[in-house]
């Protein structure tokens, strides 16, 4: 049972926060993956767990282009880098789940996900939490895929 | 696997709370051990962990109102309410300088005195609490979502406004009564005419509902008294509301002799339905009166100032049965309400008793008429036919009463620095506790309503002494708590307050903490001069004005470089915080800007002047650390000599702003 107990910790504790008391007892540093992470595989950290794609809904991207306007592009660029990396091409770069992950819990990602800590120690400035919604998240979502598509 | 992990869960989960068991009654083991050692562990709130009660306390002489956290004592806010305040920028930003305008013009200080929460059926409801400025007549909002002041009415035809600002018990009104008697309207008299020609103005300000706003609905014009304090019936006596006077000698010289010379001063009992009636159906008399109404929008993030001219005006004698006074020993300060309604309170401060008048008795002497003559056209009442009972020698100098859940008062006697708890209804003394030392006002959680709570009494002391290390002539105010659950209070702590602590307003945190506001939404911001997204940003020239519409988020402002200011400009900073997170916000200020700092809160736009004064190039940067590149957020203004030909030009990074 202690094995098991010790196994279950080490593989949850990113998403357990109950389990804070246990993950102390194995707090010795936990073995980072050295392997590189597929970023067209890995989801993020968040609350999407998946996102099913169709076609492009050019509505839906000229909302998320004003909510990204707003909430977005003091630090992001679609075609250069700014504060934050430049967003062009960034559907062939990670997975849209990924991506809304990253608009909508950016404290926790850059913690925790391999590659967004990597984007952190590059660009430095760590990504501001700008409370959107998964609706809007979506939508910024689809401008992209809309920019993309344009290339 | 997902079996086998509940189960792992669930070992775990048993694991975690037998180890809390071990630890809990390890911790009973040794509070039994000890003898009275427990004080420590009642207000110790471990790091992280929250509080259970909000405490406003008044600031007095700060004009402010400060937010503490019981039983800690964590102090966690002062909130501007009538003074300038350079932390928040208050008085000092374009937006908030309108909320101190008077007919005086602008008043960058008042004297904060009695903080009141709103209620619903006789219950706080966690909408707003209301304070008084004493020294030029004010009643301020404060909003408990946004812990910030949104309203500030001024009370004409009154000076000392001391018996404020309490509510009814559906916020209906929240009332204003003068201390100081004065001429109505004022004029160039002889004072020593005070006599029969001073009047006393008692205002009830009604309360929107919907938005909180208030406005004036009429004023009592009442005999030439000092109107010291104030509370609202409840329960059956709902529709009245109770004024403590003294000076009924209307002396108007050293009244320290002068208006102590009656045996009795009176209660005075307003039944403000029967006004409101009255007034619903045309009575009053409109006279001129000029006075501010300030209201600061959430929307906006800028307040308004208008001035108003009129103020509807009663005259008791002319509404019968409304205004009637009861005899009470001597000089009584607080006037007070307990949780049923049934009985007021008189705090004699010159008495060595303690008098409780009986509301039901009140009413049966009215309904038999039997008066024992009046003043100024207004009927007294015997005393012995509305005394309920007294608290026979119960300390010295009474000073102010609340109440706890289970029937009992609990009074401050200022001379004789304590606190004596005793019972409704059987008038005996069951408690007594010094405080230290000379105790004006006490606080129980819910004291002014139908609900008081029974844990915890805060008493706010008016001298400190030797509690503190010294800090030269000036020592700190000073505040204590008493755990009140037991039959015997005891003293937990001291902690000091910002000012004079006047009096307070309590209730459990779980009423105002989930409904505080974490952010203003971007797309909600109605400033006219918001620039809500970088391609907003912009600066434009205006003859010898410049507006710079600025942005700010981590970590950058939008645009950081802007030349073609000249040396004699009048600069308006209008700056917008793009951040919609929690606990985000930034400040700004710049070289040589003859006002404060903004802090600016996530979504909120705020403005400062600066008049350059000089040719140059001129830092500005950001004042809260926002982020780990907080040292980076700055940036220049490019002044040149006046009539220069260098344009207006912004840039961020080189460019001109713009979203993409």
């Amino acid at each position: 049972m202690a094995i098991f107990a010790i196994y279950s910790c080490s593989s949850d504790s990113s998403s357990n926060s109950e389990n804070v008391e246990v993950e102390r007892v194995e707090s010795t540093p936990a073995e980072e993956t050295t392997a590189e992470v597929d970023p067209m595989q890995d989801k993020g950290i968040g609350p999407i767990s998946s996102v099913e794609l169709g076609e492009i809904d050019e509505t839906m991207a000229a909302e998320g282009k004003e909510t990204f306007k707003t909430l977005c592009s003091a630090c992001h660029k679609i075609e250069k880098r700014f504060v934050g990396p430049a967003l062009l091409g960034v559907t062939e770069r990670r997975t849209p789940e990924w991506i809304m992950n990253m608009i909508m819990n950016p404290e926790e990602m850059v913690e925790k996900n391999k590659l967004a800590k990597d984007l952190l120690a590059e660009y430095l400035s760590p990504m501001a939490n700008q409370n959107v919604s998964e609706e809007d998240a979506r939508k910024i979502l689809e401008y992209f895929r809309s920019e993309d598509n344009k290339q | 696997m997902k079996t086998i992990k509940n189960i792992i869960y669930t070992l775990v989960a048993v694991l975690v709370l037998a180890s809390c068991g071990n630890t809990s009654s390890k911790k009973k083991d040794s509070k039994s051990g000890a003898l009275s050692g427990n004080a420590a562990e009642k207000v110790y709130v471990a790091p992280g962990e929250h509080d259970e009660y909000y405490a406003f306390v008044s600031g007095g002489f700060s004009g402010q109102l400060a937010v503490y956290g019981l039983p800690s004592a964590r102090l966690f806010k002062v909130i501007p309410v009538f003074s300038v305040d350079a932390e928040k920028a208050y008085g000092f930003n374009e937006e908030t300088k309108p909320m101190l305008n008077t007919s005086y013009g602008f008043v960058p200080w008042d004297d904060s005195h009695h903080p009141d929460i709103s209620q619903t059926n006789g219950e706080l409801d966690g909408r707003w609490v209301f304070i008084n400025g004493n020294n030029t007549p004010r009643i301020a909002r404060i909003s408990l979502s946004t812990f910030e002041t949104e309203e500030i009415i001024e009370v004409p035809n009154s000076a000392g406004n001391h018996s404020s600002s309490f509510v009814t018990e559906n916020t209906e009104y929240v009332v204003a009564g003068t201390r100081f008697s004065v001429p109505i309207p004022q004029k160039d008299m002889p004072i020593s005419e005070y006599k029969s020609n001073f009047k006393g103005a008692l205002s009830f300000i009604s309360v929107d509902q919907e938005t909180g706003h208030m406005g004036i609905k009429f004023q009592l014009i009442m005999p030439g008294f000092d109107y010291d304090l104030s509370h609202p019936g409840r329960g059956k006596s709902h529709g009245w509301f109770f004024f403590t006077t003294y000076n009924t000698e209307e002396a108007n010289s050293l009244l320290e002799v002068n208006a102590s010379q009656n045996d009795k001063d009176y209660i005075a009992a307003v039944n403000w339905k029967k006004i409101e009636e009255y007034v619903n159906n045309g009575g009053g008399k409109k006279m001129p009166a000029k006075y501010a109404h300030n209201v600061y929008s959430d929307e906006t993030h800028t307040a308004t100032s208008t001035m108003m001219n009129e103020v509807l005006v009663v005259d008791p004698t002319e509404v019968p049965g409304a205004v009637y006074f009861l005899p009470t020993p001597k000089s009584p300060h607080g006037c007070d309400v307990d949780p049923s309604g049934e009985y007021i309170v008189g705090n004699g401060k010159l008495s060595a008793d303690l008098t409780v008048h009986s509301f039901t008795r009140m009413q049966e002497a009215i309904e038999g008429k039997k008066f024992a003559g009046e003043a100024y056209g207004i009927p007294i009442l015997n005393y012995e036919d509305v005394v309920a009972g007294v608290v026979k020698q119960p300390g010295l100098g009474p000073l102010h009463t609340e109440f706890d859940d289970k029937g009992n008062a609990y009074t401050t006697f200022f001379i004789s620095s304590e606190v004596v708890k005793w019972k409704l209804g059987t008038w005996e003394v069951i408690d007594r506790k010094p405080t230290y030392y000379s105790v004006g006002h006490l606080m129980i959680p819910g004291g002014n309503s139908r609900k008081p709570t029974g844990k915890y009494l805060v008493a706010m002391n008016k001298i400190t002494k030797d509690r503190y290390l010294p800090t030269g002539p000036e020592l700190t105010q000073s505040a204590q708590l008493y755990d009140i659950s037991g039959d015997k209070m005891e003293l937990l702590s001291d902690f000091p307050t910002v000012g004079e602590p006047h009096y307070a307003a309590g209730c459990p945190a779980d009423l105002i903490k989930d409904r505080s506001a974490k952010i203003f939404k971007l797309d909600e911001n109605k400033h006219k001069y918001a620039a809500t997204s970088e391609s907003e940003a912009k600066v434009v020239r205006e003859g010898n004005v410049v507006h710079i519409y600025m942005t700010m988020i981590r970590s950058h402002f939008a645009p950081d470089n802007i030349e073609g200011v000249q040396v004699g400009d009048k600069v308006y900073f209008h700056v917008t915080n793009l951040e919609q997170d929690f606990d985000v916000p930034h400040g700004i200020s710049m070289i040589g800007a003859n006002t404060s700092e903004l802090l600016i809160m996530p979504g909120q736009t705020e403005t400062f002047v600066w008049e350059p004064k000089q040719e140059g190039v001129w830092p500005f940067y950001c004042t809260d650390f926002c982020s780990a590149l907080h040292q980076e957020m700055q940036g220049y203004v490019r002044v040149s000599a006046k009539g220069s030909s260098v344009p207006i030009s912004y840039t961020l990074d080189g460019d001109p702003t713009d979203a993409e």
